[in-house]
């Protein structure tokens, strides 16, 4: 039997998007430290300024070192595009300014990234887009909350920080009854655990400086553009599907077919609003993805111990972990995330929020600081700092009580990131 | 653009730029198998922008063209042919696959409507894997997986797309799978019962162009030979290494420059 021939995800992962340096045979991206390019002739400087020809302007709309970066991560997810943004927070807005107008509105997880809710809750609200907020595990509640004036549907693939697990396949269908794209944030899961086209969302959203870059070295994020969604058949995005002024009224849809929406967010979105990846940034973070695949199968099997040593631990009070059989979405994570559900769990430890904060003060190895998907342990206590702003009662509705505590599990030897935890909470409890 | 073929709609892209009030020569850019007009992305608005009226055409029942889908070669070539009737002039062609035989065949078939031809990813036949056949028959995504497979060359299998941040591989894909149900199989079908391409080449009284890829693996460089051989009439051929046989997406560059060059001097 015939079947088409690819490259492996492991092979993709270090060389999608890039060819050795013809001018020096650099086999590493070399760094491409350059705001802008010299143009050949008059005639190719407006023939790139018109979307006729393909290349690089100015580094704010694109970048060649920026470029290996989005067309590997557009590789790994299978999509027909990516588009790099200065960071996580920028590639969200980058989706919705590309996608949404004043009026406009979102059905979102109520289980997300507390600067996301923010965002939707109370900034996007200052120019006239709206959201509700509901539970991702829920696929009816997205279905009863969109309205005539929704045009996006938003849930993370993992959340945060009580790794509810969409499923991608039944919101997707939801959305696209609706005629709405479904986009996902895929930052917990990353291209190696799941592949959310597949399963029918039409954007993915990544903060890349989590687990894709994976050191803890740049901020940065991405948009993968699936290709797959009909924006003309939905006819609610005329961003997309009606003639631009600002780029000679040109249709996207019409003369980019499935990559419209990257086009457009990088003619729009990156050179109008400008928060562009630094070329440097792309660097570090591509020295990440080269491994990703090494590092989140030992993030895993990390993970597995970890749950391991808090299941039962007797300063444990309860634990979040999609591969804990106490877990609501446990089954569908089985079938979701064969090769495991993350590395990012939530746990109480027993005494609440003082025995939580003693916990925090009490690990040596772990770090406490404000990320996740780091190569080392990270801990976090959200209620104090991720999801501060936050009322009690939305915290309540997203799942954060005051005594959880975040883990990010990290590469280290497992045996002491285990003890290191274990020593913590039984600190916790004197 | 659209415009009305025997009553039937049909749509084109015009890279954004209007045909109204201009004299300009026509080019007509044809898709191959289960595509559509956007393949052509990277020609169409560069051809509109210098001296041309460019139509990037979705065939019948593919994109936005009405159809019902037209099951063979010279159907299709007919099909062209009435495109220079609508605009009462001789038009130019681009064609890239069974874009390319739809082109040939009009070419050597209707000599008073083309200017000159462009033959991209074509050879003498075009016979399909039978399970490509078999899965487009099926609406099975395998049929986009093999072409997308098959259709690009080894290096740009990993990409580094000129055009920022696009996969090329990944485009393909999403095109092909874009597509009506039904009608990658009724066009691939088209493709293999083609027999008259040696006949079309030697017919053909306009200057031809064969832009070719070497790792062309859906329609090989050897089998693009008997036509090369069969056109008596001026022509140039242009092999692109480390090509496959999506040639104006791996080589937009080149290709541009090689059709604005070869209708220039036509």
């Amino acid at each position: 039997m015939v079947e088409p021939e690819f490259r492996r995800f492991d092979t993709r992962a270090l060389h999608a998007g890039q060819y050795p340096d013809p001018a020096t045979g650099s086999r590493a991206v070399p760094i491409h430290q350059t705001t802008s390019y010299v143009f050949d002739s008059v005639d190719q400087a407006a023939g790139l300024y018109n979307l006729e020809t393909s290349g690089h302007i100015y580094s704010r709309i694109s970048n060649p070192t920026v470029a290996v970066l989005e067309e590997r991560l557009a590789s790994l997810e299978s999509g027909v595009g990516a588009v790099c943004t200065a960071s996580g927070m920028a590639a969200l807005h980058l989706a919705v300014a590309t996608l949404l107008n004043t009026g406009d509105h979102i059905v979102a997880s109520r289980n997300i990234y507390g600067g996301a809710f923010i965002l939707m809750n109370h900034t996007l609200p200052r120019f006239g887009i709206t959201t509700t907020f509901v539970d991702p595990r829920d696929p009816e509640e997205f279905a009863k909350a969109i309205k005539p004036e929704t045009r996006l549907v938003f849930a993370e693939t993992l959340g945060n920080p009580g790794i509810e697990v969409l499923d991608i396949d039944a919101v997707s269908d939801v959305a696209h009854a609706a005629g709405l794209p479904l986009c996902v944030d895929s930052t917990f899961s990353t291209p190696y655990l799941i592949n959310p086209i597949e399963h029918g969302a039409d954007i993915i959203m990544h903060s890349v400086t989590k687990f894709l870059g994976g050191h803890g070295v740049a901020i940065g994020g991405a948009i993968v553009d699936g290709g797959r969604f009909d924006w003309e058949a939905s006819g609610k995005f005329p961003t997309l599907t009606e003639p631009y002024e600002g780029y000679h009224n040109i249709t996207f849809t019409e003369e980019f077919g499935p990559a419209a929406l990257s086009m457009r967010a990088r003619a729009e979105g990156l050179k109008d609003f400008g928060a562009c990846m630094s070329p440097a940034n792309a660097f570090y973070l591509l020295q990440g993805v080269e491994t990703l695949p090494l590092r989140m199968a030992r993030h895993v099997e990390n993970t597995k111990h970890v749950v391991e040593l808090l299941d039962g631990h007797d300063a444990v009070e309860w634990i979040k972990h999609p591969s804990h059989p106490s877990h609501p979405d446990h089954d569908l994570a089985k079938r979701l995330y064969p090769k495991g559900s993350g590395a990012i769990l939530s746990f109480g430890v027993k005494g609440g929020r003082q025995a939580g904060r003693k916990f925090i003060e009490s690990v040596k190895l772990a770090s406490h600081l404000a990320n996740v998907g780091d190569a080392k342990t990270l801990v976090i206590h959200p209620g104090s700092t991720t999801h501060q702003q936050m009322s009690v009662e939305d915290l309540e509705t997203a799942g954060i009580s005051e005594d959880l505590v975040r883990v990010s599990v990290g590469l280290e030897d497992a045996e002491d990131i285990c003890g290191d935890l274990d020593k913590a909470l039984k600190a916790s409890q004197r | 653009m659209f415009i009305s073929l025997d009553g039937k709609q049909v749509h084109g892209a015009t890279g954004a730029v209007s045909f109204e009030g201009r004299s300009d020569p026509i080019v007509v850019l044809i898709h191959g198998a289960g595509m559509d007009r956007t393949v052509w992305s990277q020609q169409t608005r560069f051809l509109a922008h210098h001296g041309f009226r460019a139509l990037a055409v979705d065939l019948p029942d593919h994109g936005k063209s009405e159809g019902p889908v037209l099951e063979s070669v010279p159907a299709l070539s007919d099909w062209i042919a009435e495109i220079s009737d609508h605009f009462g002039e001789k038009i130019h062609l681009v064609g890239h696959s069974m874009g390319a035989l739809t082109a040939l065949h009009a070419a050597g078939h209707h000599k008073d409507s083309v200017s000159s031809v462009s033959l991209l990813g074509v050879g003498a036949s075009m016979p399909v894997h039978p399970e490509l056949q078999e899965a487009a028959d099926a609406n099975d995504v395998k049929a986009a997986q093999l072409i997308t497979s098959w259709g690009h060359g080894t290096k740009h299998h990993l990409g580094n797309n000129p055009t920022p941040g696009l996969s090329m591989t990944g485009g393909t894909q999403a095109l092909i799978e874009s597509a009506t149900r039904g009608v990658l199989s009724v066009d691939l079908a088209a493709c293999s019962s083609y027999e008259e391409a040696v006949v079309a080449a030697e017919n053909i009284e306009c200057r031809t162009l064969f832009l070719l890829g070497s790792e062309d693996k859906m329609t090989p460089r050897k089998s693009a030979q008997p036509l090369i051989d069969a056109v008596s009439a001026e022509k140039e051929v242009v092999d692109f290494s480390s090509t496959g046989h999506m040639v104006m997406i791996e080589e937009p560059d080149l290709v541009r420059q090689k059709l604005l060059a070869h209708m220039a001097s036509s």
